[in-house]
């Protein structure tokens, strides 16, 4: 009996050493409720429920402000980041801290699980040649820069909804991807994806791949567009847009 | 030759300082009484203790104010918010580093006299950012709350620590950002931590030693009035803190704050009941910290609707009588008048989109709509969790006879029982709390916008409405000359004509405007100051 106790506190102090870099993977299915059930208490005030809403960060896709391990956004949660908003949690411990890692972890590595049944490499010829793809959109360099660069869209957008945006574009457009038009006096109508607007500006990239900037006060118009992106709904195959969200998902930024 | 130049020197200095210490005369209770009759002081947090944050200086004026010119700027060594409003005393400008440093300046070109550098425990806890909405002055002495719970007293000629009062507990989210309220020999403070399950309150001490004079919970205890508005031991925990500005009657010797939400925020089956005093402006004898009144804006509140709004005092001919009111534009969208020698419930009406209730009964309470409340599958509720307005101080014009609010419209939430809430729409960002800096903005039309409106006391409609791209966390600051100042999310601060909203000037700052405009004079001539991003900015005329 003691031999089994003394087995089980050896055995729980390899597992606590062996924790930090691995630990968000050997969570349990409950751990990771858990983890979502603080992470709804704790964090979301600020953060927001998806994690996304403080500019450059985006808590369930992975994107802080630097690369960082299990072990520093653990840190982070319990202790906080001096001189900045983040508070310290000092109530939670470090397990609970790990369980909101483990249930961020598993936001980030969903999107590579269903997008299984496509082929990337296919996927790419399609984003190229068929689907003229770049003729709006940009990745690692190659393309047009009036549709949003996709060299990291990977990270930043799940199977699922990359599958929608090339069945129905329309259906949930990014607000930083919205598509604006204004008319200035004794000019054409411009259109571009807006950048920023407020009350008495608005600055665009339009589509000559020009950053504009306008009052709105001098225009005899201006206003939200609908997406120039069109539909594959009719011009690919199931297994075609299988094949190219495979080919998006796997784009995680320049090498 | 050399010493007489020296003497003359030695006798300059003298007169400069015998001057300075004459100039400096000591902020009288009196003064801060009768802050109308010096509006080239600004005394205040909002210039009066009624808080009408409304100037009688007259110099810029609606034919004039497109002449405005930047004047100085001071750049804070702080990566927060700048929601402090600067006190103007005579000449020198007394703000706040955030969290808790105090600066004094030269309020005619922003050169610095003194800092005051105060390092807050690492226990110090804040909801929304280590902010500080300003400090207080009575005599000489300076009087500022620090994130770390405590209430300091400092030197206003030489910036030197007098006396520090722990007011509560950092370690158990205690925090305290509100300025505090000078009022005869006691300052007044209360703390923020009501979403973290502190008991709120308010405290009195005395503004020489430091010694609490008087405590009000705004929670009552077992055997207390108002205790079995709370279920089981929900009490010990329940919030309704204190955290902005007060007000002060002379005449009722009272002193009103508003409460916050009670806690938890958004689940309310722990805590059973109306939950006094969350949710309330509250009446206190300012002598004995003694309940004299309350009204309760929302019982039972489960969509973190704080009632901290700045109190604003005003004696009007409301609807062909004299009356003694206090105006408030709530953070749950309604917008009330109320007497405030008595806390009757006068009027009250949405003010913007709402769905959470349809009517008052009798004696003011609100009238739930069936199912307006946090469910398993989520309700849509407007307005959203940081409702109609937050903590931004509004403005009356005694001139106008208008009651001037930046607030935003338009906003909804999810609200899932015992979760929190879930924003509507693609654009989570609708009503984010203010940052430092600007940030893209994409909303379109549908989705939440801020606004400067003018409000009639009479019937609280609008009477005009300047309308923003994004919302606000900006103040609102109201002229003799019949100017409206204001400003935003989006960096822009603007002056508009207080009868009609017309835009008249505007300057874009470069940062988020999170402060309340404030004016003062040097010499007859106007200034207006104003907090963006992490610096002070100043105006006047050339």
């Amino acid at each position: 009996m003691r031999t089994i106790a003394h087995t089980l506190t050896v055995l729980t102090l390899g597992i606590a050493l062996a924790s930090s870099s691995a630990r968000a993977q050997h969570e349990t299915a409950f751990d990771i409720e858990d983890g979502a059930r603080a992470f709804a208490q704790s964090c979301a005030n600020c953060h927001g429920p998806d994690g996304d809403l403080i500019a450059g960060i985006d808590l369930g896709r992975g994107l802080y402000r630097r690369p960082l391990s299990d072990a520093e956004i653990a840190d982070i949660i319990v202790n906080g980041i001096p001189d900045t908003p983040m508070p310290p949690t000092p109530r939670m411990n470090e397990q609970q801290a790990y369980r909101i890692v483990a249930y961020l972890r598993s936001l980030e590595i969903a999107p590579a699980a269903v997008a299984d049944s496509g082929n990337a490499a296919r996927g790419k010829l399609i984003f190229e040649g068929k689907g003229a793809c770049m003729d709006c959109h940009r990745v690692n360099g190659q393309g047009s820069r009036v549709g949003p660069d996709l060299s990291s869209i990977g990270l930043l957008r799940r199977a699922a909804e990359l599958e929608q945006s090339l069945l129905e574009p329309a259906a949930e457009v990014q607000p930083s991807n919205r598509f604006y038009s204004v008319t200035p006096a004794g000019s054409e109508p411009i259109t571009g994806r807006l950048l920023n607007h407020d009350t008495f500006t608005v600055q665009l990239f339009d589509t000559d791949e020009r950053l504009r900037s306008f009052v709105k006060a001098d225009l005899l118009d201006h206003g939200f567009v609908d997406t120039p992106m069109p539909s594959f709904q009719d011009e690919l195959g199931a297994q075609e847009i299988a094949d190219v969200v495979a080919w998006l998902v796997s784009l995680r930024g320049t090498p | 030759m050399k010493s007489r130049i020296r003497r003359l020197g030695a006798i300059v200095t003298l007169f400069g300082l015998s001057a300075t210490a004459q100039v400096h005369a000591q902020v009288s209770f009196e003064r801060l009484l009768n802050a109308e009759r010096e509006p080239e002081n600004w005394l205040s947090y909002s210039g009066t203790l009624s808080n009408h944050r409304y100037s009688l200086l007259d110099r810029i004026t609606t034919a004039n104010v497109e002449n405005l010119r930047l004047q100085w700027v001071w750049q804070a060594r702080s990566l927060e918010k700048f929601e402090a409003t600067p006190l103007v005393v005579d000449g020198i400008l007394y703000t706040v580093q955030a969290p808790n440093d105090i600066v004094a300046l030269d309020a005619a070109t922003g050169r610095i006299f003194w800092t005051f550098a105060y390092e807050p425990s690492p226990d110090a806890r804040t909801c929304c950012g280590r902010v500080n909405r300003g400090v207080a002055i009575l005599g000489d002495t300076l009087f500022m709350g620090t994130i770390d719970a405590h209430m300091l007293a400092i030197d206003a000629r030489s910036g030197q620590l007098i006396w520090k009062t722990k007011v509560a507990e950092a370690a158990e989210r205690y925090s305290i950002t509100m300025v505090p309220l000078v009022v005869g020999d006691k300052v007044m403070i209360g703390t923020a931590g009501g979403d973290m399950g502190i008991r709120g309150f308010v405290a009195a001490y005395d503004v020489k030693t430091g010694d609490e004079v008087w405590r009000f919970h705004t929670i009552p205890a077992p055997g207390e009035f108002g205790n079995d508005t709370w279920s089981g031991d929900s009490w010990m925990t329940g919030g309704a803190a204190v955290w902005n500005a007060g007000a002060y009657d002379p005449e009722t010797n009272l002193v009103f704050f508003g409460t916050g939400n009670p806690a938890p925020d958004w689940d309310g089956r722990s805590r059973l009941g109306d939950n006094l005093y969350s949710n309330c402006v509250i009446a206190l004898d300012a002598d004995t910290g003694e309940l004299k009144w309350y009204y309760q804006f929302t019982p039972h509140d489960e969509l973190d609707y704080d009632a901290t709004q700045v109190p604003v005092l005003a004696d009007i001919d409301w609807r062909g009588e004299p009356r003694k009111v206090m105006l408030w534009a709530n953070r749950n969208g309604l917008m009330y008048v109320l007497d405030r020698v008595t806390g009757e419930f006068l009027y009250g009406k949405p003010y913007v989109a709402l769905n959470w209730m349809d009517g008052f009964d009798e004696q003011g309470r609100p009238q739930r709509v069936p199912g307006m409340v946090p469910t398993p599958e989520g309700t849509l509720i407007r307005p959203h969790v940081h409702g109609a307005i937050n903590w931004a101080p509004p403005s009356f014009s005694p001139r106008t006879g208008l009651y001037y609010v930046a607030h935003w419209e338009n906003s909804g939430i999810i609200v899932v029982e015992g979760q929190s809430p879930r924003p509507i729409g693609i654009n989570r960002r609708q009503t984010t709390m203010g940052q430092v800096n600007l940030q893209p903005f994409f909303n379109n039309d549908e989705e939440a916008y801020g606004v400067v409106r003018a409000y009639d006391p009479d019937t609280l409609d609008p009477v005009w409405e300047f309308r923003m791209g994004d919302i606000t966390w900006g103040g609102v600051l109201s002229t003799a000359g019949d100017v409206v100042f204001s400003g935003g999310k989006e960096g822009y601060f603007f002056a508009l004509d207080a009868r009609s909203g017309e835009l008249l000037w505007r300057a874009s700052l470069g940062g988020q405007v999170n402060s309340g405009p404030m004016s003062y004079a040097i010499g007859g001539r106007q200034f207006i100051a104003i907090a963006a991003g992490s610096s002070l900015f100043t105006f006047a005329l050339p």
